[in-house]
């Protein structure tokens, strides 16, 4: 392919996603167990108005919510570029990795340890709890690749890890005595309901910071695409570089779990799709087509668990995993596949 | 200053136990330093120090007179550039691509190519003769075309130290020989210094400047081509002469036939020690190597001269008979392979007519052998006397030509 048709086609995957996040958000605002037509809808958007229920609806549950599920999403998917990216691998991910477990497992504990003492745990904590149990997950993975080398092991390990997580925060969630309990159950199973504008402020704040870095670290990521040791004949601080990515993908990943709880598999299938639909593996432009990709993936999602089966909702991981599972095994049939030929 | 990298006491290893001792090299601009030996004899571990992959034991490199510890990654990616064995397989990244991650340590930011980059990755593609690929697939070229597009990404890194490991491997003979043409012209044209390890050693006889012979946890030799692979022989077997006198034994402990009259007849060369090379043998002149010689009672004579003997020598020895090839001048082109697999040769001083006694030897041994081959065709003075074998072999001599016929 010419430099000129990649080009075009970058140009033609990036207007493509922006029709599908502007498509997904009409009909995330739309669709919902409380029918409003389009013309209220417009209406109530162009006056601002909060104080009619059906405004209240738009305004504090859907906006909010729509507007977080987009953010989580990219969030979530750069975190996996991410890893993908340090490992490469290109089935790594904060899910598969047990990480998204251990902040999930953070997240439990610091929220029965407050409500415990009476106390609700603000948006910080729970950041700032995430991004330690993700941390120590990721330290466990860091120590078991050091002594593997072989890469489904260690997302076997990952997803080993993941499981010892989820089942300490299951037994904390069965014997913490609270009225809120029945919120950290749902929280635990992953969903972007309940989602309020001071949380969506202190996503954006969170998510556009680690973009910032993460768009800034684009050229030594394409350098450690190569390798190692090609990267650090590049000039690339490999050290330095290692442990940014590692708190990047952690910061990503954590404010998804803070927020939404673990979700499965939108880091490792979204990349590949949009690897696919780019015909790219740079950086540059991976880091904000993945982002965009993440944010249109999680956006219908939310849809599906909102809608199919309203008013019940069920949880956004089983929808991502349904979507997302196939698109991994289709990868680890393709490597297969490649190492055979 | 001409010495763009230097080493001094280096010791080099993993995890702070040393694999080498004082390594002492100096390349200059313009030179190319090969490094043989013997496979985990640490030649790729020298080649990872000197490019400060991994850090040194003990000692110091100097890249253009500045310890290359106190350097920072960014100042030597502008001054050396590396070609590994294992390349990297990026996805979705064309040819054209992966020669321009070259100009990294040139770009800003974002890595964007400036048109003086864009300028340096297309003359880089035209030199290293890739324009054909350059918008191919890097993961679906073939291993020559790949090792030429990494190539040709290491030179765009304008390098003045050009590190390879075994850049040859792997590479048919055609791809081997073009990488190598590239070089060279890339050295001469750019005076670029170069340091490689190679496993073909008429490779490195034919490219290298200067060799270095890695060996048993030292550094065995170091110096240039001719004193590596040159003809003289080395003190050890001068004082071998002096013991065994003329008598000499070959390695393989059966004694020779040959008498030694000071001429370099001793096989029992440098390489083969270096590799530890217990069967077959590597001639230096042709830089070429021979498969184990069939030792035993000979069976087959072979009467041959000016190398028309040697496929025989060598079907020979495929299929497993001893043989004995005569009389064969010493300064003889075919000389060398004939003391590689012959089991018996019987030889006659370079120049010299064959002379009466050698002959004699010829026939006792003609006797003991069914069959005699002859694939000598023009006969002058100074093999006359092998016309004498043929006549005496009689009915022994095999008519098929050369005796090369496949079976």
């Amino acid at each position: 392919m010419h430099m000129r048709d990649k080009r075009l086609r970058y140009i033609y995957g990036y207007i493509f996603l922006g029709f599908a996040i502007a498509f997904l958000l009409v009909l995330n605002l739309y669709m919902g167990s409380t029918d409003m037509s389009v013309k209220d809808i417009m209406k109530l958007l162009i006056s601002g108005d909060t104080s009619s229920v059906d405004g209240k609806i738009i305004w504090s549950i859907r906006i909010p919510r729509l507007v977080s599920a987009a953010l989580l999403g990219g969030a979530l998917t750069v975190s996996g570029f991410l890893l993908q990216t340090f490992f490469s691998n290109p089935i790594a991910g904060p899910y598969v990795l047990g990480i998204s477990s251990g902040a999930k497992l953070t997240v439990a504990l610091s929220m029965i340890f407050l409500l415990q003492r009476g106390m609700v745990a603000g948006s910080v904590v729970m950041i700032g709890a995430a991004f330690i149990g993700s941390l120590i997950s990721m330290m466990f993975i860091l120590i078991i690749s050091k002594r593997v080398n072989n890469m489904s092991v260690l997302i076997i390990c990952g997803v080993m890890i993941g499981y010892i997580c989820s089942a300490i925060t299951d037994f904390l969630i069965t014997f913490a005595d609270d009225s809120n309990i029945i919120n950290l159950h749902n929280w635990a199973l992953g969903s972007f309901s309940g989602s309020s504008w001071s949380n969506v402020k202190v996503i954006t704040v969170v998510v556009a910071t680690a973009m910032f870095f993460a768009v800034w670290l684009s050229k030594p990521m394409s350098a450690y695409q190569l390798g190692e040791t090609y990267a650090r004949n590049m000039g690339v601080n490999i050290k330095k570089f290692r442990i940014a990515l590692i708190l990047l993908s952690s910061m990503l990943s954590s404010v998804v779990t803070a927020f939404a709880g673990p979700i499965s598999f939108v880091g490792i299938a979204v990349p590949h799709l949009i690897r696919r639909l780019f015909k790219t593996s740079k950086p540059i432009h991976m880091i904000p087509a993945c982002f965009m990709g993440g944010a249109a993936f999680c956006l219908l999602c939310d849809l599906i668990a909102r809608v199919m089966f309203a008013p019940t909702e069920i949880n956004i991981s089983s929808v991502t995993a349904v979507f997302g599972a196939p698109v991994v095994i289709y990868i680890m049939i393709g490597r297969q596949r490649d190492r055979a030929e | 200053m001409d010495i763009i990298l230097k080493s001094e006491k280096l010791s080099v290893g993993y995890g702070g136990q040393s694999l080498i001792d004082s390594i002492d090299i100096s390349v200059r601009r313009g030179e190319i330093l090969v490094l043989i030996g013997p496979n985990g004899a640490g030649k790729s571990t020298i080649l990872k120090t000197l490019s400060k992959q991994i850090e040194s034991v003990a000692g110091s490199v100097y890249l253009d007179d500045r310890d290359m510890r106190v350097l920072k990654e960014s100042d030597i990616s502008k001054q050396m550039s590396l070609l590994m064995t294992k390349h990297p397989s990026p996805e979705y990244m064309s040819v054209e691509e992966m020669v321009s991650t070259g100009r990294y340590p040139y770009t800003g930011r974002f890595g964007v190519l400036s048109d003086e980059d864009k300028k340096v990755v297309g003359d880089t593609i035209k030199i290293t003769d890739i324009e054909e690929i350059r918008d191919n697939d890097f993961n679906r070229i073939s291993d020559g075309q790949r090792q030429r597009v990494m190539l040709a990404r290491a030179l765009c890194q304008e390098p003045e130290v050009l590190i390879m490991d075994e850049p040859t491997s792997f590479l048919d003979i055609h791809h081997k020989i073009k990488l190598l043409s590239i070089l060279k012209r890339m050295v001469r044209e750019k005076n670029i210094a170069v340091i490689m390890s190679l496993h073909e050693l008429d490779l490195a006889i034919k490219c290298a400047d200067k060799v270095i012979c890695v060996a048993n946890g030292q550094i065995d030799r170091y110096g240039t081509v001719d004193e590596i692979f040159g003809n003289q022989r080395n003190d050890r077997y001068d004082i071998i002469d002096e013991i065994f006198g003329n008598e000499i034994t070959d390695k393989n402990g059966t004694a020779n036939e040959s008498i030694v009259d000071g001429e370099n007849c001793l096989y029992n060369n440098y390489i083969e020690q270096l590799y530890g090379v217990e069967s077959g043998t590597f001639i230096n002149e042709y830089g070429s190597v021979e498969l184990e010689k069939i030792v035993g009672q000979p069976e087959v004579f072979v009467i041959g001269g000016g190398g028309s003997a040697i496929p025989l020598y060598r079907r020979l020895q495929r299929e497993g008979i001893p043989f004995a090839a005569g009389v064969i001048h010493r300064n003889d082109l075919e000389y060398p392979v004939a003391k590689a697999l012959a089991s018996v040769v019987i030889e006659q001083g370079s120049f010299d007519k064959i002379d009466d006694e050698t002959i004699k030897r010829a026939k006792d041994i003609i006797s003991a052998c069914s069959k005699v081959y002859c694939t000598v065709e023009k006969w002058g003075e100074m093999n006359m006397k092998n016309k004498e074998l043929v006549e005496f072999a009689g009915e022994k001599m095999q008519t098929e030509k050369l005796g090369l016929q496949e079976r």
